[in-house]
C-alpha cells in the first residue's frame, strides 16, 4: 500500500504548540517538504526568530541557531559566509522582519546575501499578545491600536516585500498565502524556487506568506482563512513582486 | 505605572511590545488618547528611545517602558541622555536573561541599570519599588527627579510586580501646563538666542569640565535621593539586604523566623543607585551578618561587599534564571546562617528551621 | 490575623476570577490584600493558579509557601498543593472533579460537589461562585453581602436576574461548607 501522508523527514516528531487553525503549522510543513524534496537536509541551517516560531528549533530536523528579535538576517549572513556551500533560512513574523529588523533585512537583500527568508505576514504580534503590527490592515483591532489602526495616526500597512524589490542584491520575492489549498500548493512552489535560488548562487530570495492568526484576531479557524483570502489580499496583494532568476516560467 | 505617569504630567509615550510588560504600552495607548497625549508604538526600543530624547529636547515629560532584551537595545540612547542631560523615564520589567532567557520575574539587570549598560562616564538613577503603592508613587517621583536632575530615571520592575494586584492610592492628576517651563529646551529660536543641545564635545578639557561637573550632579544626588527601608532592625542580629519582589519575599521569611526568636531585620534598597551604602556600613557598628538575597547570580551583593568594606560577613543567597523561591526557603538560609555563626541566644529552645542550604 | 490562600484548577475554571473576586471583597472591607496570579508558560500548560493573602497588617510577601486555605479545582492541583497547606489549615475541594487521596490528617477538608450544586442551581457556570460561598464560610472573613456587590462590580451580576442568582450560589456554598466543617468536627 503507498503511503498517503507522511511527515516529512526535516520535521521532527513534535507536536506543534500552535494554535488551532494557525498557518505557522502549515508553512513549517511546507518548508520541511521542500528541504526533503532538495535533499538538503544535512547542509541546511535554519534562523528562528523571536515571534510565536521561536519555537521552530523543536520542530525543523535542521541545524537551527536562535538570533535576536529582527536579526535574523545579519545571523543568518553571518552564518552563510562562513558556510558558502550550505543552505541558510531565515523564518520571521512580520515585527521581526519588517519592524525591528526592517534595516537587517534591505541590508541583507542590498548586499544580494545568498540567504532564503520564509516571511510569515499574519498582521499582528502574535506572541506578544496582539500588538499592532507593521502590516495590520487598515481599521483593524489590536491591543494597540484603540478603535482599530488609524492610518494617519499609525501609518498605513508597510508592505516590506515590495521595498525589497528595490535593492539591487534580490532577485527573487513572491508573496503566497496558505488560507486556500491551492494558495498553499503555490506557496510551496514558491517556497522551493526561494531555495533553488540559493543553490544557484544567484542573490537574495524570499517568500512572504499571508497567514491566519485566529487567536489574536479573535476569529475561528474559519473565519480567519476566509479573512486572509478575501481582506489580506487587497492590500497585500499575492503575486510574484520581483523575478530576475532567468528560471522558465512555468 | 501607566496612570501614575498620567497623573505625573506624562503625555508622551513611546515603546515596543515585548512580555511581561505589555499591559504599560497597551493601557498608555487608549489612555494617553483621553487625555490628548500621544502614543506611538515604534518599530524598535532602538526608536523609542530615540524618540524619548526628541520629545525630552523639546520638554516634554516621557517616557518609555521594556523589558531586559528591548532594554539592552535602549543602552545607547541612556548613554545618550545622560550626556546631552536630558530628563526621562525608563521603566525596565526585567525578565530571566541573559539572551532571549524567558519571562518569568528576576532581578538580573541590576549590573546594566546601576553601571550604566552603555559608554561614557554616566549614572542612571535607579528606583525599586516592592508594591503596587510604591511601584505608583515612586513612577510619579520618577518624572520629578528626572526634571530636577535632568537625567534619566529607571523603574526596575519585574513580572511579578507587574501582575500582582493591591490596593494602590493614586495621587492628583497634574496639568503638564502648570509645571514649571524649562530653560534649555529647543522650541524654537523666538525672542531668544538660539539654543543647542548636544553631547559632542571634540575639546578633551571641554568634555573633562562636562564630565565633573555631571559629577558634581550625580554627587548631589546621592547626597539627597538615596532611599531605603528599615525593617526589624532594632534588635537585629543578621541583616537580610534585598530590594523589590525579592524583599518582599524576604519580609515573609523573616517573619517567619522570628516566630521561632531569631533576631533577624531586613534593609530594602529603595534606590539601587544612589545605593544605600552609608546605612550598610553604619549597620555593622551592631550586625556583622547580612544576607544578600538577590534573584539573580549575585550582583547587588557587590555593592554590599563595596558598602561595608570587610567590617561584615555578606553572604549571597542568589536565585537567577527567572525563578521565585518561597519564603520558606530564605527562612532556611536565614536560619542556616544564624545558626553557624552562633546568633542564637545560649537558652534558645528548638534547633535549626529544616536542614538549611 | 493573616489569611493566605491559592486557588487551583484549570485555565477555563475562573480560577483567578475566583481569586480576584476574593481579594476585591476584601479589599473593599477594608483589609490590606495581594492578588499574585501564575502565568507565562505555566497557565499555557492548562493549569492556573493564584495567591490572595488578606490581612489586618501590612502584607509582608505575596507569595505563600504555606496556605491557610488551598481550593482545588482538579485533581493535578490537588497533587501540587495539597502538601503545601499549613497544618491547621483547610483544603477545599471541587469533589465532583477531585478524587485523589489525601494523605493528611492535619488539615481540614471542606468537599463541595459543584459540578452537581450549580447544576441544581440550574447555572453551570455558577461553580466557581459557589466555591467563594464555600470560603467565605471557611475563613469567615468575606462577608457574603461584600461578595455579592464585587460580583457586581467586576460586572458579574448587574441584572437582577444574575444578582439573585449569585446570592443563591454563595448562600449555597456557605451552607455546604457549614455543614461540612460541622461534619469534620464531630467526628
Ligand atoms: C529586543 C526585543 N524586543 C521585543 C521582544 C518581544 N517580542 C518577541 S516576538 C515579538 C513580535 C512578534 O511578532 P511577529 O514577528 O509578527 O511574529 P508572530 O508572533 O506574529 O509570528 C516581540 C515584540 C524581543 N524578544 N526582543
Ligand atoms: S498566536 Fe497567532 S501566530 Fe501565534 S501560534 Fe497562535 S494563531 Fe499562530
Ligand atoms: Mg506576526
Amino acid at each position: 500500500m503507498k503511503k498517503v501522508f507522511e511527515a516529512p523527514k526535516s520535521l521532527k516528531d513534535n507536536l506543534f504548540h500552535y494554535c488551532p487553525g494557525c498557518g505557522h503549522s502549515i508553512i513549517h510543513r511546507l518548508v520541511a517538504e521542500v528541504i526533503d524534496e532538495l535533499g538538503i537536509q544535512e547542509r541546511t541551517i535554519g534562523v528562528p526568530p523571536a515571534g510565536c516560531a521561536v519555537l521552530a528549533y523543536n520542530y525543523f530536523d535542521v541545524d537551527t541557531g536562535e538570533a535576536p528579535h529582527g536579526r535574523a538576517l545579519a545571523v543568518a549572513t553571518g552564518i552563510k559566509r562562513v558556510l558558502a556551500d550550505h543552505v541558510v533560512f531565515t523564518y520571521q513574523g512580520d515585527g521581526d522582519i519588517a519592524a525591528i529588523g526592517t534595516a537587517e533585512s534591505i541590508h541583507a537583500a542590498n548586499r544580494g546575501e545568498k540567504v532564503t527568508a520564509i516571511f510569515v505576514n499574519n498582521g499582528t504580534y502574535g506572541m506578544t499578545g496582539g500588538q499592532m503590527a507593521p502590516t495590520t490592515l487598515p481599521g483593524m483591532g489590536s491591543t494597540t491600536t484603540p478603535g482599530g489602526r488609524d492610518v494617519v495616526r499609525d501609518g498605513a500597512p508597510l508592505d516590506l516585500t515590495q521595498m525589497l524589490a528595490e535593492a539591487k542584491g534580490s532577485v527573487f520575492l513572491e508573496r503566497v498565502s496558505v488560507a486556500t489549498p491551492k494558495g498553499i500548493r503555490k506557496a510551496k512552489k514558491a517556497i522551493k524556487k526561494a531555495f533553488q535560488v540559493q543553490l544557484d548562487g544567484l542573490g537574495f530570495a524570499l517568500v512572504e506568506v499571508l497567514s491566519p492568526c485566529p487567536t489574536n484576531w479573535k476569529m475561528d479557524p474559519v473565519a480567519a482563512y476566509e479573512w486572509t483570502d478575501k481582506e489580506m489580499t487587497k492590500i497585500f496583494p499575492v503575486k510574484v513582486i520581483k523575478d530576475i532568476t532567468g528560471y522558465d516560467k512555468d | 505605572m501607566g496612570e501614575a505617569a498620567v497623573r505625573a504630567g506624562c503625555r508622551y509615550y513611546f515603546g515596543y511590545p515585548i512580555t511581561p510588560q505589555n499591559e504599560v504600552p497597551e493601557y498608555m495607548s487608549g489612555r494617553l488618547l483621553q487625555v490628548g497625549g500621544t502614543f506611538v508604538q515604534a518599530e524598535s526600543e532602538l526608536a523609542s528611545v530615540n524618540m524619548v530624547i526628541g520629545a525630552a529636547m523639546a520638554g516634554a515629560r516621557v517616557m518609555t517602558s521594556s523589558s531586559s532584551p528591548g532594554v539592552s537595545l535602549m543602552q545607547e540612547g541612556i548613554s545618550y541622555l545622560a550626556g546631552l542631560e536630558l530628563p526621562a523615564v525608563i521603566a525596565n520589567v526585567v525578565r530571566g536573561g541573559p539572551g532571549l532567557g524567558n519571562i518569568a520575574p528576576a532581578q538580573s539587570d541590576y549590573f546594566q541599570a546601576t553601571r550604566g549598560g552603555g559608554h561614557g562616564d554616566y549614572r542612571t538613577i535607579v528606583l525599586a519599588p516592592a508594591s503596587c503603592q510604591e511601584l505608583c508613587d515612586l513612577t510619579f517621583k520618577a518624572f520629578d527627579l528626572a526634571d530636577k536632575y535632568r537625567n534619566p530615571v529607571m523603574i526596575m520592575g519585574d513580572g511579578m510586580m507587574g501582575q500582582m494586584m493591591e490596593p494602590v492610592e493614586f495621587p492628583e492628576l497634574i496639568d503638564p501646563a502648570d509645571l514649571p517651563a524649562k530653560d534649555w529646551t529647543i522650541t524654537g529660536a523666538k525672542d531668544r538666542p538660539s539654543r543647542v543641545i548636544l553631547s559632542l564635545l571634540l575639546n578633551p578639557k571641554v568634555l573633562e569640565d562636562h564630565n565633573f561637573k555631571l559629577v558634581r550632579k550625580y554627587d548631589a544626588v546621592t547626597r539627597e535621593e538615596t532611599d531605603w527601608e528599615e525593617y526589624m532592625l532594632e534588635d537585629a542580629r543578621q541583616v537580610v539586604v534585598a530590594y523589590g519582589t525579592a524583599a518582599r519575599i524576604a519580609k515573609g521569611a523573616i517573619k517567619r523566623v522570628r516566630e521561632m526568636g531569631l533576631k533577624v531585620g531586613l534593609l530594602r534598597p529603595k534606590t539601587l543607585w544612589p545605593f544605600p551604602d552609608k546605612p550598610l556600613k553604619e549597620l555593622t557598628r551592631v550586625v556583622r551578618q547580612l544576607l544578600v538575597f538577590e534573584m539573580s547570580a549575585g550582583q547587588m551583593v557587590e555593592d554590599v561587599r563595596l558598602a561595608v568594606e570587610g567590617q561584615a560577613q555578606v553572604h549571597l543567597y542568589g536565585r537567577p534564571g527567572g525563578v521565585i523561591p518561597t519564603p520558606d526557603e530564605v527562612a532556611h538560609q536565614i536560619s542556616h546562617y544564624y545558626y553557624q555563626a552562633g546568633l542564637m541566644d545560649k537558652d534558645q529552645p528548638s534547633g535549626r528551621l529544616g536542614g538549611a542550604a | 490575623m493573616t489569611n493566605k490562600m491559592i486557588f487551583a484548577g484549570f485555565g477555563g475554571q475562573g480560577v483567578l476570577l475566583m481569586g480576584f473576586i476574593t481579594a476585591l471583597t476584601a479589599m473593599r472591607q477594608g483589609k490590606n490584600v495581594t492578588y499574585l496570579p501564575a502565568y507565562g508558560a505555566e497557565v499555557r500548560g492548562g493549569t492556573a493558579n493564584c495567591t490572595v493573602v488578606i490581612s489586618d497588617e501590612e502584607i509582608a510577601s505575596p507569595v505563600a509557601s504555606n496556605p491557610d486555605y488551598v481550593i482545588v479545582m482538579n485533581n493535578p492541583s490537588l497533587v501540587r498543593f495539597a502538601n503545601m497547606v499549613a497544618p491547621g489549615g483547610t483544603l477545599l475541594i471541587n469533589s465532583s472533579l477531585v478524587h485523589g487521596e489525601i494523605k493528611r490528617d492535619d488539615v481540614t477538608v471542606v468537599p463541595v460537589p459543584l459540578n452537581e450544586l450549580a447544576h441544581e442551581l440550574g447555572e453551570d457556570r455558577s461553580a466557581n461562585v459557589i466555591m467563594v460561598g464555600a470560603l467565605a464560610q471557611a475563613t469567615g472573613v468575606l462577608s457574603i453581602e461584600a461578595l455579592k456587590e464585587a460580583l457586581a462590580e467586576t460586572g458579574l451580576g448587574k441584572k437582577p436576574k444574575v444578582l439573585e442568582l449569585n446570592r443563591r450560589a454563595l448562600e449555597v456554598g456557605a451552607n455546604t461548607a457549614r455543614q461540612a466543617l460541622a461534619k469534620e468536627k464531630s467526628a
